[in-house]
């Protein structure tokens, strides 16, 4: 019976889109938690400018990261010769670099948010520098949660990049939404409802989830 | 702090359920290592989903994995010129010679034919029915001028849209100078987007017989096709391998196996039983037996006419090596 759920079409694509989203949130959180705590907690010229930039990015549309990211490790790209192009792991870094600013603007006003006498009274108590960090990285917690379920969300519900380098290839990087794309164009509208209702059940259970656990922290 | 620890354990466990799940996806489902075959794909041949079927038959012999890649003839030569694709399914002539001469495509084969249809509302405001392609297509200008009707384009470099622009030409009409006008629409979107807009504008358009059938028949469109003959209208689908001195990652072999499943027995019965089941009709014919045995039917005349390349269905200096594939 596993088996067979196993090779059930809708279940791999679903399965590949959580596999796909949730690697590429947590590749991206790897980077862009520190980022976005460094900038939260440093006071250095140009900070608000740094600000400024990461907020912009918010932004970005997917077609235009997507077409950038093509063009970079498609063949005759300069990144071709990693052989990316067409694969899962393309996938996963395009979203990556998608939701960076989400979690790195997240991040920096919900450290922000927190007030800089924990700090200070850390460093009185003898902790180092980075025990301080963590520190408010503990007091903060709520909103970094929330910043990481914002870029799962982002990265789950995507199409631009998913679709620009890795085409909605049969059993590679069939992800829910090139495959809804591709099931309104053919049309199978019933078949694409039922994608949508996949969708939509894991983003709601995911932004639930979050907020329980959001409540029981803070 | 108890509900706390099991909303933790909730989350974690999901997490690590999935992470298994899409790893042994990715190891589980792959354990002959195959070759992959990209190929970049008309949409017409893609969304009717008859390369499903070509593609589940085909893999049940070769160790190759068939990537598609539905994009439109247009891009799909960009896609090949590229160098990421190893072959290209297109429809547009013109395009295919340009493509060929420009050294980035070799052994080209004709594998299909259908025919364009003008279809329109079932009121049919301009009278075009039944009528030739150039006659109906002035009819529609005349109605269109006369802000009866519009017509709705592809507008994005496809082999329909090419053919489109060569029908105005022939019929008579400055493509560039229509597309100024008033009731000409550019919907900038595939044959099913672009069957919708006609639909909701009760507008006429040119659409691939496959295609509308499809959206017919899911009663998604009302739009009635009502030119369908004449050899103005003729469509024909081409395989053309990737040629591999110009882009060395180019999957050359199995582009060619490949295409040879396409050409043989095996593979023109599917492409002529396709769609039979569901809407009592082929929605493509093969080509092949028609061309080989020479005869001089009036379609093999009408696909030599329209479809060869200087003369041939694939001039010899693009052979390369592979002289098996026109005996």
């Amino acid at each position: 019976m596993f088996w067979e759920l196993f090779q059930n079409p809708i279940f791999q694509i679903t399965i590949r889109s959580l596999h796909i989203s949730g690697t590429a949130t947590l590749l991206s959180t790897f980077w862009s938690l520190p980022l976005g705590m460094f900038i939260g907690l440093k006071s250095f010229p140009g900070k608000q400018f740094v600000k400024g930039i990461f907020n912009t990015l918010l932004g970005v549309p997917t077609v235009a990261l997507g077409l950038i990211l093509y063009l970079l490790l498609s063949t005759s790209g300069p990144l071709g010769f990693l052989d990316l192009y067409l694969t899962p792991q393309a996938m996963i870094i395009g979203q990556a670099l998608l939701v960076t600013p989400i979690v790195v603007s997240l991040a920096t006003s919900a450290v922000e948010s927190v007030d800089p006498k924990i700090q200070d009274l850390a460093k009185t108590l003898g902790a180092s520098e980075v025990e301080a960090s963590l520190a408010v990285l503990r007091e903060s917690m709520g909103g970094i949660v929330l910043a990481i379920v914002a870029s799962f969300n982002r990265a789950i519900a995507e199409l631009g990049v998913a679709l620009a380098v890795g085409r909605n290839i049969k059993g590679t990087t069939q992800v829910l939404t090139t495959v809804i794309a591709m099931e309104v164009e053919r049309p199978n509208i019933e078949y694409s409802i039922q994608l949508v209702i996949i969708l939509l059940a894991i983003v709601f259970t995911v932004t639930i989830l979050t907020n329980l656990l959001q409540r029981r922290i803070t | 702090m108890h509900r706390n620890i099991v909303i933790w354990i909730i989350a974690i466990v999901l997490v690590a359920s999935v992470s298994v799940a899409g790893t042994a996806l990715y190891t589980g489902t792959g354990s002959i290592p195959e070759k992959k075959l990209v190929v970049s794909t008309t949409t017409s041949l893609f969304d009717t989903e008859l390369l499903d079927t070509i593609e589940d038959q085909f893999e049940a012999k070769h160790p190759i994995d068939i990537y598609f890649i539905s994009v439109g003839t247009g891009l799909a030569i960009s896609h090949a010129q590229r160098g990421d694709a190893d072959m290209i399914l297109v429809h547009s002539p013109s395009e295919e010679l340009m493509f060929l001469e420009g050294g980035y495509g070799t052994c080209r084969k004709i594998i299909a034919y259908n025919f364009f249809a003008i279809v329109g509302p079932e009121a049919d405001v301009a009278h075009i029915k039944n009528l030739s392609p150039t006659q109906a297509l002035s009819n529609i200008v005349d109605t269109g001028r006369n802000k009866g009707t519009k017509w709705i384009s592809r507008g994005d470099d496809s082999g329909t849209h090419i053919k489109e622009k060569q029908l105005w030409a022939t019929a008579g009409f400055n493509w560039a100078l229509l597309r100024e006008e008033e009731w000409y629409v550019e919907a900038s979107s595939g044959m099913g987007g672009t069957l919708q807009v006609a639909n909701e504008f009760d507008a006429y358009a040119l659409a691939d017989m496959g295609t509308y059938l499809k959206y017919y028949k899911d009663r998604i469109i009302t739009l009635e096709s009502l030119v369908t003959q004449g050899e103005e209208l003729l469509n024909v689908y081409s395989a053309i391998a990737g040629n591999s001195t110009k882009h060395l990652n180019i999957n050359f072999d199995d582009a060619i196996t490949f295409i040879k499943f396409l050409i043989s027995e095996e593979g023109q019965e599917i492409i002529a039983d396709f769609g039979q089941d569901i809407y009592g009709q082929s929605l493509f014919y093969p080509a092949v037996n028609g061309l080989k045995q020479n005869a001089d039917s009036t379609i093999a005349q009408w696909i030599r006419d329209y479809a060869f390349l200087d003369g041939y269905e694939c001039p010899p200096r693009y052979w390369d090596n592979h002289p098996e594939l026109y005996e």
